[in-house]
């Protein structure tokens, strides 16, 4: 009975330490941000289109950061959901059971892979690859960095997407192959509408994180913040401005490193809502099949 | 009566086991024929060799031809999806398409290229008539078809292999997931269907055979034991194992 006793306290206590530090986290962002606010007004913070702490004539507007960040997002999703849609219904519905065994975890392995890889990846070979085309286009680029990000993220595109269509009950495939439909049909009429929640719910997690990948985005993409959708000059992300000030020598409790905090709760704001959404949507979808 | 469909010679292997061993039989034409026999006797594998659904099993092998209408539909230059609009089936499971009543039962149109609304919306209205829903959704059309009840769903899964108006339909055990009002709503509308069409089906159920069909053929370890006039079974039965089998001896 002690024994049973001393395990449920040692689980309790794992729970714990998970839910303290997701409240911890919280605080530390919260308290700081804050003392941030304090000092530059919201409106200031959204309104400017500037973001210029670490120089002296100082800007705090998120825009420019905001803007990078959707950039190469955007780029990271309009290249992985196409392939990772495609790749799910090849997997499930044309490609044999064996072959599907055999692939998908090969391509899980793109997730698998250090970002930092990726992000030389991108500057020492997507860049230099893209001006043999583009010749206008600058060495630190969002094209580059999203590109890259979006083959990062097609594991999550096609591996939940593929769980979606697999789970759809056999009998909806079965229906529609004897009422004549080609494997195309199937799949585009039958399939891909009944397992439509999951496959949203995977691109809203592969959305999710591309706005948190930083390593990418960081070496690839540049350093300078620019409220711009142009693809081919530097811009700079939220992450990668976090790691560029996290690494530099700006002092304690100065305005400087609180905007990384409060650049951090705008990022923890967008991530949230995201898996809030999936959260959702997953709720429903499991309602309709259960 | 005439013969619709006819198999010759037929065995069929699942890898290194025989499911069916040389069946001949042939199928007459607007009646209904009810395969029974006790389960893994190979009736559903043989029902679905009729519209060629037993070719997306990876081990699947068959010999012998099954002809319909004098062709032999495993011949290379047959179409499986022609065929299937002519040979429609319904199964076990009522398994309506996530969509809304309508475009259920318009799909086997609709993948055939009609975009003619008036002509959809014909062909939909007719077939839920011929499969006796039309009275309960016709004001429900665009709710969803997950909302009906089952013995419904099964309906309108048999008006939406109506609406591609197939010459033979085959059924699969279409009773067995449904209350015994929506069962006998089912049977009642079989014994409807098959002025028009010639109907196969696989059943568990004896008195279900015996209340709906013509001809019944008992299948038993992958043989046909007996196939004849279905009151010639059920009252006089010339093989021992069949008798043994309808009265419920075993199976």
């Amino acid at each position: 009975m002690k024994k049973e006793k001393i395990i449920e306290g040692l689980l309790k206590f794992s729970a714990l330490v998970t839910i303290l530090t997701t409240v911890g986290i919280l605080y530390v962002l919260l308290s700081e941000s804050i003392a941030f606010f304090r000092e530059v007004s919201i409106w200031e913070f959204i309104t400017d289109k500037e973001w210029t702490p670490l120089f002296v004539k100082k800007h705090f507007g998120i825009m420019p950061l905001v803007a990078g960040t959707l950039l190469t997002t955007f780029i990271a999703i309009s290249v992985a959901l196409p392939i990772g849609i495609t790749i799910a219904i090849y997997l499930s519905e044309y490609a044999h059971k064996r072959f599907k065994k055999i692939v998908k975890p090969l391509l899980e392995i793109l997730a698998a892979v250090p970002t930092v890889v990726y992000g030389f990846f991108a500057l020492t070979v997507v860049t230099p690859f893209l001006q043999s085309i583009i010749p206008s286009i600058s060495g630190f680029n969002a094209l580059s960095a999203g590109i890259v990000m979006g083959i990062m993220i097609i594991p999550y595109v096609s591996s939940l997407s593929e769980d979606a269509l697999s789970a759809v009950p056999k009998e909806l495939r079965n229906g529609s192959y004897a009422m004549g439909s080609t494997r195309l049909q199937t799949a585009f009429k039958v399939m891909v509408p009944a397992a439509s929640s999951g496959i949203i719910v995977s691109v809203i997690l592969a959305f999710s994180r591309a706005i948190g990948e930083t390593m990418i985005v960081a070496i690839a993409a540049g350093q300078q913040p620019r409220l711009t959708m142009n693809p081919l000059v530097p811009i700079e992300t939220i992450t990668a401005y976090i790691v560029q000030v996290s690494l530099g020598d700006v002092q304690h409790n100065s305005i400087e490193y609180r905007t990384i905090f409060a650049a951090g709760i705008t990022l923890f704001i967008f991530t949230f809502i995201l898996n809030n959404i999936g959260f959702y949507i997953r709720k429903k979808y499991r309602e309709q099949y259960e | 009566m005439e013969n619709v469909l006819e198999a010759k010679n037929v065995n069929v292997f699942y890898g290194d086991f025989q499911a069916l061993k040389n069946i001949n039989m042939k199928f007459k034409k607007n009646a209904v024929t009810a395969l029974i026999g006790p389960s893994g006797c190979g009736k559903s594998t043989y029902l679905r060799l009729f519209n060629r659904m037993n070719d997306y099993i990876d081990s699947f092998n068959m010999q012998g031809d099954i002809m319909v209408e004098n062709k032999n539909i495993y011949n290379k230059e047959i179409v499986v999806e022609e065929l299937r609009k002519k040979i429609g089936m319904v199964f076990q499971k009522p398994n309506p398409f996530p969509k809304s009543i309508f475009e259920n039962v318009a799909y086997g149109l609709k993948i055939q290229g009609v975009t003619n609304k008036a002509v959809l919306k014909n062909a939909v209205r007719k077939a839920l008539q011929q499969a006796a829903l039309w009275d309960e959704v016709k004001l429900d059309l665009d709710k969803s078809a997950l909302a009906l009840s089952g013995g419904q769903q099964q309906r309108l899964c048999i008006a939406r292999t109506l609406a591609v108006e197939p010459s033979i339909i085959l059924m699969d055990e279409p009773t067995s997931a449904l209350d015994p009002i929506a069962t006998a709503k089912v049977e009642e509308l079989i014994r409807e269907l098959k002025q028009k069409y010639t109907i196969i089906i696989v059943t568990h159920n004896m008195q279900q055979a015996s209340r709906i069909s013509d001809y019944t053929a008992f299948f038993y370890m992958g043989e046909m034991i007996e196939y004849n006039k279905t009151d010639t079974i059920f009252t006089n039965p010339q093989h021992e194992r069949t008798q043994n089998y309808i009265t419920g001896r075993f199976g």
